[in-house]
């Protein structure tokens, strides 16, 4: 008898677990929900493609921050219903250097398990001998996309990567608690942010204690490498490396790390030292920043029917610091077939489909992502549903990561710089802490 | 077993056919666990420590693999940021293994009485341990986020605390919320083991004890606890050895932060983010070293005590 009950507890317990593991499982992922409607688009030639590799199964490891897993899962359906090729989609880990570990991984123990992958716009070096020449099958469509970005992703004369969308940081920011608090317009400069984010938060707080001034990318991953180059450039402090040498411990680049230092826990959550992109937007969609620093790819959460703060917000360019410009930190995303795919003609076919101008206007409009084909970028309806393509704000100087200059050791070169400003954020002076950023680059520039 | 493989060199002169016999099978016998150990321990283990005196990278093409002798141990030697993640983890260690055997040790005591609902209770108590770490690490970060934090508002209300914390973000507390959660989730286990060796005290000692009027607090000093102390023993290295390796509670609550790394984040971090095989196969190395010196420790107690 005694022993029944045992059991009986037992199984109830792993059950509480079991609810547990699911119950937070569930909360981690993200609300996709209320983007604009629109559909993906129909694949050309696709009986063609069907002919030949109807029927084949591929992987894609695929997106994951916001709407973008659903904007995924679209698009491989309707490609799955048109060519019969099946694709698997895998979100990947939504921290750009976790994600940068995972492809290693499976690259290095030369795995099929992977046949088409998003790659930042910062790794086609490092991780081009594992990747197929997409120039003889994708060369013609590739002449649409931005000069620029295809440059990027050719290596050695082979084009590793096909451009999927771009990217770069700009201000979000709350029009109507700026009218609220008796501001004109949104700051130009960061000393003005810090003290418009001040008033709004001693004022919005006496009503909502969880509300903040200003929210952005500070924890310990890539993203921090990225806000970082945004500050320390737009007040003159060079591009952590310029021309082959390291120049990031400069005493403008020292200023404005220390003045974001002492905002931490002052206009900003004091748990901004450890936010993502999806911790930043859930803050500021969920009514409890003023300003806000991320991809454009927010702008589509913010606008959707269901947002608290829809028609309550605008963007514009990053501020800037005294003597500085306003800058923008280039981002985006690459697809890219594996040389160890078993199906990599399906494979191709499908990063056809996704970098095709018609996929582009789509994400575009869906996901509010910048498309890298010029000619969608001045679409009316692109236009309209992103703000951020008006000439004012899309013609902001855009800053590169030094991918260049430490080329396969960007990863690691990287790391040295946002463990370094995690640091200076978590309440070390820069001037202790820059040196020994500043050497660790130097021993990797070559 | 051991006197079979290698008996006393006295004894070898008389050996028997028979026993002759019995080695050969003893030896066949031991030879699919060997390889086995062979195949699973000593090749990685060997493989490490020769990729540790290389320069190999984890992608190709970067540069060619070649002998560099003790270049990686000399680097380490020098290498502050290992420093601080060995002093990270053995900190880690001392604080969790200390407050899991005193909380394990209370609360065995406690379910190893007679009570009613002794059963729901012994199974209820294994909770947090049957949750995944990954999965608790996520919760508590959540229950102690600065601004929906569940942590946070209680102790708001209940004027415990002035005004929210970044538990986790803020430097000063950063160690202790690890902690915390690593002791929530482990001193069940820690109990569970304890239980099981008090059980096996035989109740007779405490009635003789009671016949000859001992305190209870007399007899858990001159019964319970030196008959406990094999299983105590075995506890702690268990629970050393874990706490030595820990990687996956860091990982969720700080990620790549380097102010809170432990050695085994630190290895993972070398080898897969910045590539380098043969550094990490050192530190690799260098961890294998110092958690053998842990157990080193431990089994030289034991047998002091044995001794004894």
């Amino acid at each position: 008898m005694k022993r029944r009950l045992l059991v009986l507890v037992a199984g109830l317990v792993g059950l509480l677990s079991l609810l547990v593991s699911l119950g937070v499982a569930s909360g981690a992922t993200t609300r996709a929900t209320g983007a604009v409607a629109v559909k993906p688009p129909p694949v050309p030639n696709a009986a063609a493609i069907k002919a030949k590799y109807g029927g084949q199964t591929i992987t894609f490891v695929g997106d994951s921050v916001g709407n973008s897993h659903k904007r995924d899962l679209m698009l491989a359906a309707r490609f799955t219903r048109d060519t019969g090729i099946k694709v698997n989609v895998v979100p990947h880990p939504a921290a750009s250097d976790a994600s940068y570990s995972q492809l290693a991984r499976a690259f290095s123990s030369k795995s099929s398990s992977i046949d088409v992958a998003m790659i930042d716009v910062v790794w086609p070096g490092a991780f081009a001998p594992y990747l197929v020449d997409l120039k003889p099958k994708l060369g013609a469509q590739a002449r649409l996309h931005a000069a620029g970005i295809i440059r990027n992703d050719t290596v050695d004369g082979r084009l590793v990567a096909m451009p999927w969308f771009g990217d770069f940081g700009i201000l979000y920011y709350r029009t109507d608690l700026l009218k609220k608090y008796g501001y004109s317009g949104p700051p130009t400069t960061w000393q003005q942010l810090f003290a418009m984010a001040k008033k709004i938060q001693d004022g919005e707080q006496q009503s909502n204690p969880d509300f903040y001034g200003f929210v952005f990318q500070g924890n310990a991953y890539e993203g921090l490498t990225c806000d970082a180059l945004e500050w320390i450039a737009s007040s003159g402090g060079g591009n952590f490396i310029d021309n082959g040498k390291v120049t990031i411990d400069n005493p403008k680049a020292r200023a404005i790390l220390d003045a974001m230092r002492q905002q931490i826990g002052q206009i900003t959550p004091r748990g901004v030292t450890s936010y993502q992109e999806g911790e930043a937007h859930n803050a500021f969609v969920g009514g409890n920043a003023a300003f806000m620093r991320n991809w454009p790819y927010a702008y589509s959460i913010g606008a959707a029917p269901d947002s608290k703060i829809r028609g309550k917000f605008s963007v514009t360019v990053l501020p800037h610091g005294p003597g500085g410009r306003s800058v923008g930190t280039v981002g985006g995303w690459q697809l890219a077939v594996s040389k160890f795919s078993k199906h990599q003609d399906a494979a191709i076919e499908f990063v056809r489909y996704m970098t095709s101008p018609a996929v582009e206007r789509f994400d575009a409009i869906f996901n509010t992502n910048v498309p890298t084909i010029p000619s969608v970028a001045k679409d009316p309806a692109v236009v309209k549903a992103n703000p951020y393509l008006k000439p004012q704000i899309a013609t902001v100087a855009r800053v590169t990561r030094p991918s260049n200059s430490l080329k396969t050791r960007y990863n690691e070169g990287s790391k040295a710089i946002y463990q370094g400003i995690n640091q200076i954020l978590n309440g070390t002076p820069a001037a202790s802490v820059l040196p020994s950023i500043k050497s660790k680059l130097e021993r990797l520039v070559r | 077993m051991g006197s079979l493989a290698t008996p006393a060199p006295i004894r070898r002169r008389r050996r028997t056919k028979l026993q002759r016999r019995q080695t050969r099978l003893a030896w066949l016998l031991l030879v699919p666990a060997l390889a086995a150990v062979a195949f699973v321990a000593i090749y990685p283990l060997g493989k490490t420590v020769y990729q540790s005196f290389t320069n190999q990278e984890f992608l190709a093409g970067i540069e060619p693999t070649r002998w560099v002798g003790l270049d990686n141990y000399r680097d380490l030697w020098h290498d502050s940021i290992f420093r601080d993640s060995v002093w990270t983890t053995v900190k880690f260690t001392l604080i969790t293994v200390a407050f899991e055997f005193v909380l394990g040790l209370v609360i065995a005591l406690v379910v190893n009485s007679s009570f009613k609902g002794r059963g729901v209770m012994r199974a209820v108590m294994l909770v947090p341990w049957a949750i995944p770490t990954v999965v608790a690490a996520q919760m508590w970060k959540w229950m102690l986020d600065d601004v929906f934090g569940v942590v946070n508002d209680l102790g708001v209300r209940s004027h415990v605390l002035s005004h929210s914390r970044a538990w986790i973000s803020d430097p000063s507390t950063s160690l202790a919320s690890v902690c915390a959660v690593d002791i929530w989730k482990t001193t069940p286990f820690v109990a569970l083991l304890l239980l099981a060796g008090l059980q096996v005290i035989p109740r007779d000692l405490y009635e003789a004890a009671d016949v000859d009027g001992a305190s209870k607090l007399r007899q858990f000093w001159k019964i319970t606890l030196p008959l406990l102390q094999p299983a105590i023993l075995v506890t702690l290295i268990f629970r050393t050895l874990d706490a030595l390796r820990v990687f996956d509670v860091f990982y969720v609550f700080f990620g790549s932060r380097p102010d809170t790394q432990t050695m085994a984040i630190y290895d993972q971090s070398t080898i897969v983010g910045d590539g380098h095989v043969g550094y990490g196969a050192a530190v690799s190395v260098a961890i294998f070293l110092i958690i053998s010196l842990f157990v080193v420790i431990y089994v030289t107690f034991m047998r002091v005590n044995e001794e004894r």
